[in-house]
C-alpha cells in the first residue's frame, strides 16, 4: 500500500476523531488522522479539560474565602492569575502529549495540516498554505468539530469581546463581565470569574438559564448563582454593544421592553457552537448539510459512500462523550461489526458551576409533553447525612418515572458532585432497570449517592429520610 | 425461648426440598458451623449448618420427608440455660399428636409466599417419613422453568410480564442476544404470537421453537413484519388508513364465510360499440363509456332475474326492489364503491353523469357515506387495463359481484366459420347461499343478451 494511502483517514483528531483513529487501528485499519491545530481538539486544549483545571482553582479559592465554616482559618488568601492560567494550561498539555502517545502507541499516522476532499476516497492536506501531499482512503470520518456561533453586533475581537479561547487564559482579571448565553459554557465561565472576585452579569435570551436542563433543576441552580452574587437577566437580550478603550457598554433589552445599558471590562460571548463544514471541500461530494451540520445516519453515515461524519460536525447534543460514542461506532460499523447506535436520550450532560449541574434523559416537562403519565422523585441535600458533613447542603436530586411501566425516563441534579453521580443513573438507564431494581440496590452510606435512592423511593412515596 | 431452625433455601429458585438426614440428635450440642442436617433438591444434596449454638431440643420434620417447604421450621434450638420445659412454650409437644404449632409466637421470619402459610401445620406434626401431604404443598412448588436462563432487562419482564408475553418466545436484539423493551414492542405489535404461551406451557424448554415455527408457518401471512423483520426484508411500512382497515377486514370476511362461485361468458360488443360511438356523436351533453352501458345492461337483468338482486340472511333471503350497483372506483387510498341507486330507472346519460360525479367525488374522498354504502349489486370494471378476466371477490352482504374484461377483438366461430369481433368475457362471482349456479347463469345469459343488443336496453 502506497504511503499516502489509507483504509481510513480521520479528519480531525478531537474526543471524536481521534477515539476513532485508535478504534480503527485496533480493529487493524491502516489508519491516519489529519489536525490542524493540536492532537485532542478543542476538548481537550480550549474547552472541557482547561476549564476543569480553572474551576478547581476557584473551588479550592473559595473553600479558602470560607475557612470558618470548617473550623479553619485562613490569611493572606489570593491567587496568582498566570499561575491559575498555567496550571490549566499545563493541564492540557499533559493530556495533550497522553493523546499523541496513544495515537503513536496504535500506530496511526498523524498528518499535521487543514485538510480538504477532493472528491469520495481522496483529499489533500495543506499546513499554512503550504501542500502537505494527497491522501486516499476507502473511508474518511469528519471529525472537524465546532466553533463559537458569533451573534451580529457582538463579534468577538480577542480584546474585549471574548469566546472561550480569550477567557480561557486571562492575561489580567477583569472587574466586571458579562456574560451572553446561559449553556454550559457561559455559566461555567460566569462561575469562574465570579469566584475570582468579578463582578458577573449573565443574559440569557430565553426564559431559563441552561435551557436544555430541567425547569426545576435550572431555578434552583439560579437561585443558588444568584445567592453567590452573580447577577441573571433571562428572557433579555443584548442589542448593541460600543467599544471603549478598556470597556464595553452593552445595551440589554430585559424583554419587557426596558433597555438598561451596562459597562463592563470584558464581554464573554457563549451563544453556542456551530459546526465545521466550511472548507472541506464537501462540494465535491454528495455530502448533505442541514443549518450548518453535516446529515448522518446513525452510524455516522453521509449521503456519499465512503465519507462519514461525527461529533460536533454531524449536529446535537455537541458533547465530547457523544463524539466519542459516535466515532467508536462509525468506525466498528466499517470494519464490519455491529456497534449499538448511540440512543440520543440517554447521553448525560454536565455542567461544572457551583453548584454543578448534571443531568440524563428526559426532563418532566419533556416526559410530560411525550405523554409520559410520569412519577416524580425529590431529594434534597440537606436530608444526605454526607452533604451535611462536607457542608454541601445546596441541591436537589430529581428522578421521573414512567407511572405505567417503572421505565427511569430521566434525571436530573444540582449540587456538589452532581457530575460524577449521574453515571449510576445512566447505568440504569441503559440496563433498562425500572424503580424496582434501583430500589433494591444498596448505596453505600454514607455517600452524596444515597440521595440517588431517595429520590427513587420518594418517586413511590416512600422517602426515608425526608 | 427455642430458636426455631429453618428449612433453608440453597438456591434462589428452591421451593422446596427432602429432608435427607439427621447428623445430630436431640440433646446434642451444637454450635454455630457445625453440620446439622442433609437436604436434597432435585439437583443436589447439601448440608444445613447451624446459624446459633445451643442444644438441639427437637426435631420437627423427620429423616426421609420430602417436599418440605422453604422456611419451614425443621428443628428447634434450646439456648443455654433453657430445659426442654422451654420446648413447650415453642408450642411443639413431644407426643405425636396433632398439635397447635408456633402459630402464636412463631415469626415466621421471612414469608416467603404460599410457603410460609402451608409451614404450621406441617411443622407441628411429627409426620411418617412417607407422608409429605400432598395437599399441603404450596402451588407455587409446581411448575418450575427448568430451561435456561432468559436475559432480558428487568423493564422487558415487567412489560412482557403485563402483556402475558412469554419470554421464552421473544427474541433479544441486546448484547448477547438479551431482551430489551424494544423487542417486546416488537413482539407484541405481530399478532401471531398467541399460539406461543400455550406451546411454551405444555413444554416450557422448547418453547422458542414453535414460535419459530409459527412465525416460518402459515401465521407468516398475518404477521408479515415479524417475517420481513426476521429474515431481514427491507421495507417501507405505511400506518393502515381507516379505509385500508374496512377493506381488509370486510374483505377478508366475505372470502372466510362466503362461499363464492363463479361464472364467466363472453359477451360480442361489435354493436354496442357502435350504438355507443352514433349516441355521442349527436350531443356533447354526454360523453357515454362501455361502463354505463354495463351499468344499465346489469340494472336491467336484475329487473329480469330478480333471482339474482338478493342477499342472504339467517333470517332469511332478502330479494331487493331496485338494482342500486355499485360500481368500485379505484382512489388513491384504495377501493371504494359509489352507488347509482335505482340504476333499471336511469338511462344512459343519466347513469353516465351520476357515474362521472360520483367517482371524481370518490378520488377527492368526498363522497357522503349513503352514497357508499347499500347497493345491492356490484360491479367491478377492470377492462381500461387491459384484463381479459377475472374474478372478484363479493362485497357483503351483496349476493353478486360482476367483473368486466377488456372488450378486445378476438375471433369467432360464426354460422361455422371464424370471424373476427369485439369479445368482453364477464365473470359473475355469486354467494351460493342465496344464488344457486342456474340463478347465475340465467342472469349472465339476460345480461350478454342486453350487451349484445344495445337497443334492448331502451325497452
Amino acid at each position: 500500500m502506497a504511503e499516502n494511502s489509507f483504509d481510513l483517514i480521520v479528519v480531525g483528531s478531537g474526543p471524536g476523531g481521534y477515539v476513532a483513529a485508535i478504534r480503527a487501528a485496533q480493529l487493524g485499519l491502516k489508519t491516519a488522522v489529519v489536525e490542524r491545530d493540536q492532537l485532542g481538539g478543542i476538548c481537550l486544549n480550549w474547552g472541557c479539560i482547561p476549564t476543569k483545571a480553572l474551576l478547581r482553582s476557584a473551588e479550592v479559592y473559595h473553600y479558602l474565602q470560607h475557612p470558618d465554616a470548617y473550623g479553619l482559618s485562613a490569611e493572606k488568601v489570593g491567587f496568582d492569575l498566570k499561575k491559575v492560567v498555567a496550571r490549566s494550561r499545563a493541564v492540557s498539555k499533559q493530556l495533550n502529549a497522553g493523546v499523541t502517545h496513544l495515537l503513536k502507541k496504535n500506530k496511526v499516522t498523524v498528518v499535521k495540516g487543514t485538510a480538504r476532499l477532493d472528491g469520495p476516497g481522496k483529499l489533500t492536506v495543506s499546513d499554512g498554505g503550504k501542500a502537505v501531499g494527497s491522501y486516499a482512503a476507502k473511508h474518511i470520518v469528519l471529525a472537524t468539530g465546532a466553533r463559537p456561533r458569533v451573534l451580529p453586533g457582538l463579534e468577538p475581537d480577542k480584546k474585549l469581546i471574548w469566546t472561550y479561547f480569550e477567557a480561557m487564559v486571562p492575561e489580567t482579571m477583569p472587574k466586571s463581565l458579562l456574560v451572553v448565553g446561559s449553556g454550559a459554557i457561559g455559566i461555567e465561565f460566569a462561575s469562574f470569574f465570579h469566584s475570582m472576585g468579578a463582578e458577573v452579569t449573565v443574559v440569557e435570551v430565553v426564559g431559563q438559564i441552561l435551557p436544555v436542563e430541567d425547569e426545576e433543576i435550572a431555578a434552583f441552580a439560579r437561585k443558588q448563582l444568584e445567592k453567590r452574587g452573580i447577577r441573571i437577566m433571562t428572557g433579555a437580550k443584548v442589542t448593541g454593544a460600543k467599544k471603549s478603550g478598556d470597556s464595553v457598554t452593552c445595551s440589554i433589552d430585559d424583554g419587557k421592553g426596558k433597555v438598561t445599558e451596562l459597562t463592563v471590562d470584558r464581554v464573554i460571548s457563549a451563544v453556542g457552537v456551530q459546526g465545521n463544514i466550511e472548507d472541506l471541500g464537501l462540494e465535491k461530494t454528495r455530502v448533505k448539510t442541514d443549518r450548518g451540520i453535516i446529515v448522518v445516519d446513525g452510524l455516522g453515515r453521509t449521503e456519499e459512500p465512503g465519507i462519514y461524519a461525527i461529533g460536533d460536525v454531524a449536529g446535537p447534543p455537541m458533547l465530547a462523550h457523544k463524539a466519542s460514542h459516535d466515532g467508536v461506532a462509525c468506525v466498528e460499523a466499517i470494519a464490519g461489526l455491529h456497534p449499538h447506535v448511540t440512543d440520543k436520550r440517554m447521553i448525560p450532560g454536565c455542567t461544572y458551576c457551583q453548584p454543578q449541574v448534571a443531568s440524563v434523559g428526559l426532563t418532566e416537562k419533556k416526559a410530560r409533553e411525550a405523554g409520559y403519565e410520569v412519577k416524580v422523585g425529590r431529594f434534597p441535600f440537606i436530608g444526605n447525612g454526607k452533604a451535611i458533613a462536607l457542608g454541601e447542603t445546596e441541591g436537589l436530586v430529581k428522578t421521573i418515572f414512567d407511572a405505567k411501566t417503572g421505565q427511569l425516563l430521566g434525571a436530573h441534579m444540582v449540587g456538589a458532585e452532581v457530575t460524577e453521580l449521574i453515571q449510576g443513573y445512566v447505568v440504569a438507564m441503559n440496563l433498562e432497570t425500572t424503580e424496582a431494581e434501583l430500589m433494591q440496590t444498596v448505596f453505600p452510606h454514607p455517600t452524596l449517592s444515597e440521595m440517588m435512592h431517595e429520590s427513587v423511593l420518594d418517586a413511590y412515596g416512600r422517602a426515608i429520610h425526608f | 425461648m427455642p430458636i426455631q431452625v429453618l428449612m433453608p433455601a440453597l438456591s434462589p429458585t428452591m421451593t422446596e426440598g427432602t429432608l435427607a438426614k439427621w447428623l445430630k440428635k436431640p440433646g446434642d450440642t451444637v454450635s454455630a458451623g457445625d453440620v446439622i442436617a442433609e437436604i436434597e433438591t432435585d439437583k443436589a444434596t447439601m448440608e444445613v449448618e447451624a446459624v446459633d449454638e445451643g442444644t438441639l431440643g427437637r426435631i420437627l420434620v423427620d429423616e426421609g420427608t420430602a417436599g418440605v417447604p422453604v422456611n419451614q421450621p425443621i428443628a428447634l434450638l434450646l439456648e443455654e440455660g433453657e430445659d426442654e420445659s422451654a420446648l413447650e412454650g415453642a408450642g411443639a409437644k413431644a407426643s405425636p399428636a396433632p398439635q397447635k404449632p408456633a402459630e402464636t409466637e412463631a415469626p415466621a421470619p421471612k414469608p416467603a409466599a404460599a410457603a410460609a402459610e402451608a409451614t404450621p401445620t406441617v411443622a407441628a406434626s411429627p409426620a411418617p417419613a412417607s407422608q409429605p401431604s400432598a395437599s399441603q404443598k404450596p402451588a407455587a412448588a409446581a411448575p418450575e422453568a427448568k430451561g435456561e436462563r432468559i436475559f432480558a432487562s428487568p423493564l422487558a419482564r415487567r412489560l412482557a410480564s403485563e402483556a402475558g408475553l412469554d419470554l421464552a418466545a421473544v427474541q433479544g436484539s441486546g448484547p448477547h442476544g438479551r431482551i430489551v423493551k424494544a423487542d417486546i414492542e416488537a413482539a407484541q405489535a405481530q399478532p401471531a404470537k398467541a399460539a406461543a404461551p400455550a406451546a411454551a406451557e405444555a413444554k416450557p424448554a422448547e418453547a422458542p421453537k414453535p414460535a419459530a415455527a409459527a412465525a416460518a408457518g402459515p401465521a407468516a401471512a398475518t404477521g408479515a413484519k415479524a417475517f420481513a423483520d426476521k429474515v431481514g426484508l427491507a421495507y417501507r411500512q405505511e400506518p393502515l388508513s381507516g379505509m385500508r382497515k374496512v377493506i381488509a377486514r370486510r374483505l377478508t370476511e366475505s372470502k372466510q364465510t362466503v362461499p363464492h362461485f363463479y361464472l364467466t361468458i363472453d359477451c360480442e360488443t361489435d354493436a354496442l360499440l357502435q350504438i355507443r360511438k352514433d349516441l355521442n356523436a349527436r350531443s356533447d351533453a354526454y360523453k357515454l363509456s362501455v361502463n354505463d352501458f354495463v351499468v344499465r345492461a346489469a340494472a336491467l337483468a336484475l329487473m329480469q332475474v330478480p333471482a339474482a338482486n338478493a342477499s342472504y340472511d339467517e333470517s332469511g333471503l332478502l330479494f331487493y326492489e331496485h338494482a342500486d350497483i355499485s360500481v368500485a372506483v379505484a382512489t388513491p387510498n384504495g377501493l371504494i364503491t359509489p352507488i347509482i341507486k335505482a340504476a333499471e330507472s336511469k338511462g344512459l346519460a343519466a347513469i353516465s353523469g351520476e357515474m362521472k360525479d360520483l367517482a371524481k367525488r370518490a378520488r377527492d374522498g368526498k363522497l357522503k357515506p349513503e352514497e357508499f354504502q347499500g347497493g345491492t349489486f356490484s360491479i367491478s370494471n377492470l377492462g381500461m387495463y387491459g384484463i381479459k378476466q377475472f374474478e372478484a371477490v363479493i362485497n357483503p352482504p351483496q349476493g353478486c359481484i360482476l367483473a368486466v374484461g377488456a372488450g378486445e377483438q378476438r375471433p369467432v366461430v360464426r354460422d361455422g366459420a371464424l370471424a373476427i369481433a369485439t369479445v368482453m368475457s364477464c365473470t359473475l362471482s355469486v354467494d351460493h347461499r342465496v344464488v344457486d349456479g342456474a340463478v347465475g347463469a340465467e342472469y349472465l345469459a339476460a345480461f350478454k343478451k342486453l350487451i349484445e343488443d344495445p337497443l334492448t336496453m331502451l325497452l
